[in-house]
């Protein structure tokens, strides 16, 4: 690699490509628009083009590519849910990561560091040891460990959380744990979507679905956009907190609810943190990243808003929960802020599939966990969308389960009680 | 928004509040159908715009309707809820 930048000493043209074509205009037709170039629907129009031959691809995103919840989350990538259906899904998303930076020829700098969920409670710790025999039992590397092995492995952590709340009896140690550029998720897709002959289409702005019913139901037939009208037959809808309002131009009710999420980061750091360390009880998780910094989340916004504004509330409740674990950070500042909307399920489990609409894919719930899933919900995605039938792994994430009261409770693996 | 008018109290920090969710109407659990009832239990308008709102000032435990513009975080007004609270939202 390092062998291809020779060239550009030796020439005053650069040869190296961009990261993606830009195209002037939209075409009128294409066998599938992609609404939303985040990680998941860049994913999905990837394996669209690179594993079910399709190419006629648009994506459409109405910022920047990566603008929106794929460069605002905290990286963590992990496998150690509750359920069956969840185990198996994001453990497939997994295995899917290790071979990115390959498959892309672009460095994610994924990076295992093993994960932590601590337990402050007696009903924690129960819920951590379920989640470890799930997770055994379908081959995930996960084990319930007592106070005195999070003391050995994390001697920098005060297990009394300085008195102020209820101390650390043990946690769920997960060694897959891992971080990742999200931006270059993002970018790695897209490159390779934009190579396989998609078109990536930024600043344009979805602003009807266009359907038809002759008798056995409505099916979408095309797209609006601030940029002209799309005719195709296959829509995906992966646009996290703008949801809502593209499924109200689809005429579809979901019990997808937006609350803000909010993150921040520290100043720069020598390494002191190598494993990834998330408690339910005082609403914390945190990781160093490569560069340094600590990169900190905490729980949902208490109420509904559509909005990625900043709070003080949150920066000074989630610095609080930090010198609880943490108090030797008393010195260190906080340098960047923001927030996310989050599109959150009454199950905590996303709502993937077919819907009511024919034509109309559905990739969204994504609320505060997506990130991890990128991969597999680009893999999934785009064989519902080829075969026009729910991939086997997603079919326990159906828009259908609420109206079956079948639901995928996942509530007890959320990183944080929300 | 960082502060919030309670009906009783008046003006309040917004910490000093919790959410209840949108006004909506329940639809008589011994008629409704299982359809009617899971939209009811389950499916929520999440599209950006004006909704009344449950809040409740959580000192003094009053709970009061909120009319509120999602989008912005403004809220329009605050009273008390009677029968005819949000016109039928």
């Amino acid at each position: 690699m390092p062998w291809r930048l020779v060239k550009f000493a030796l020439s005053k043209s650069h040869p190296e490509p961009r990261m993606f074509t830009r195209h002037d205009a939209l075409k009128g037709v294409y066998d599938v628009v992609v609404i939303g170039a985040g990680g998941h629907g860049l994913a999905a129009a990837y394996y669209l083009a690179r594993d079910h031959g399709i190419s006629s691809i648009a994506v459409l995103e109405k910022g920047y590519l990566g603008g929106g919840n794929t460069g605002r989350n905290t990286t963590i990538i992990r496998s150690n849910y509750l359920t069956p259906e969840g185990v198996q899904f994001y453990d497939e998303s997994l295995r899917l990561w290790r071979d990115l930076s390959q498959d892309f020829d672009l460095n994610l700098f994924y990076s295992t560091r093993g994960h932590f969920t601590l337990a402050h409670t007696d009903s924690a710790m129960r819920t951590m040891r379920w989640r470890a025999e799930v997770n055994k039992h379908f081959g995930v590397d996960s084990e319930a460990i007592d106070a005195k092995s999070v003391a050995a492995a994390l001697p920098m952590m005060d297990l009394s959380c300085g008195g102020h709340g209820p101390p650390v009896l043990g946690a769920l140690y997960h060694a897959p744990g891992a971080i990742a550029r999200h931006d270059a998720v993002a970018w790695g897709y897209g490159r390779g979507a934009d190579r396989r002959g998609v078109e990536i289409h930024q600043e344009t702005e979805v602003t009807g679905i266009e359907l038809e019913d002759r008798g056995s139901g409505p099916a979408v037939v095309g797209v609006q956009t601030s940029r002209g009208r799309i005719a195709t037959r296959k829509v995906l809808c992966a646009v996290a907190g703008s949801t809502p309002r593209m499924l109200a131009m689809a005429g579809l009710r979901t019990p997808i609810y937006i609350h803000p999420l909010q993150a921040m980061v520290s100043e720069p750091l020598k390494p002191w943190l190598d494993p990834v360390i998330v408690s339910g009880s005082l609403h914390v998780y945190v990781s160093q990243s490569a560069r340094g910094e600590l990169v900190m989340g905490a729980s949902l916004d208490p109420y509904e808003l559509h909005s990625t504004r900043s709070t003080l509330d949150f920066a000074e409740s989630l610095s609080a929960h930090m010198l609880e674990l943490f108090p030797f950070l008393s010195d260190v500042k906080i340098v960047r802020q923001w927030a996310g909307m989050a599109d959150m399920t009454p199950d905590f489990s996303p709502i993937m599939g077919k819907t009511p609409v024919k034509g109309f894919y559905l990739d969204s719930g994504w609320g505060t966990w997506g990130f991890k899933a990128t991969p597999v919900c680009g893999k999934t995605m785009s064989h519902t969308v080829a075969k026009d039938e729910a991939h086997p792994l997603i079919r326990g994430f159906s828009l259908e389960r609420f109206a079956r009261y079948e639901l995928t409770g996942e509530k007890g693996a959320a990183s944080v009680g929300h | 928004m960082k502060i919030l008018t309670c009906p009783i109290n008046g003006p309040r920090p917004v910490s000093e509040f919790a959410y209840g969710g949108e006004l909506r109407e329940m639809p008589d659990p011994a008629r409704a159908t299982d359809a009617e009832w899971s939209d009811y239990v389950f499916n929520r308008n999440s599209v950006p715009g004006v909704k009344h709102e449950w809040w409740c000032h959580t000192p003094s435990g009053v709970w009061f309707i909120a009319e509120r513009d999602t989008g912005s975080d403004a809220v329009l007004r605050t009273y008390l809820y009677t029968k005819n609270a949000g016109g039928g939202a």
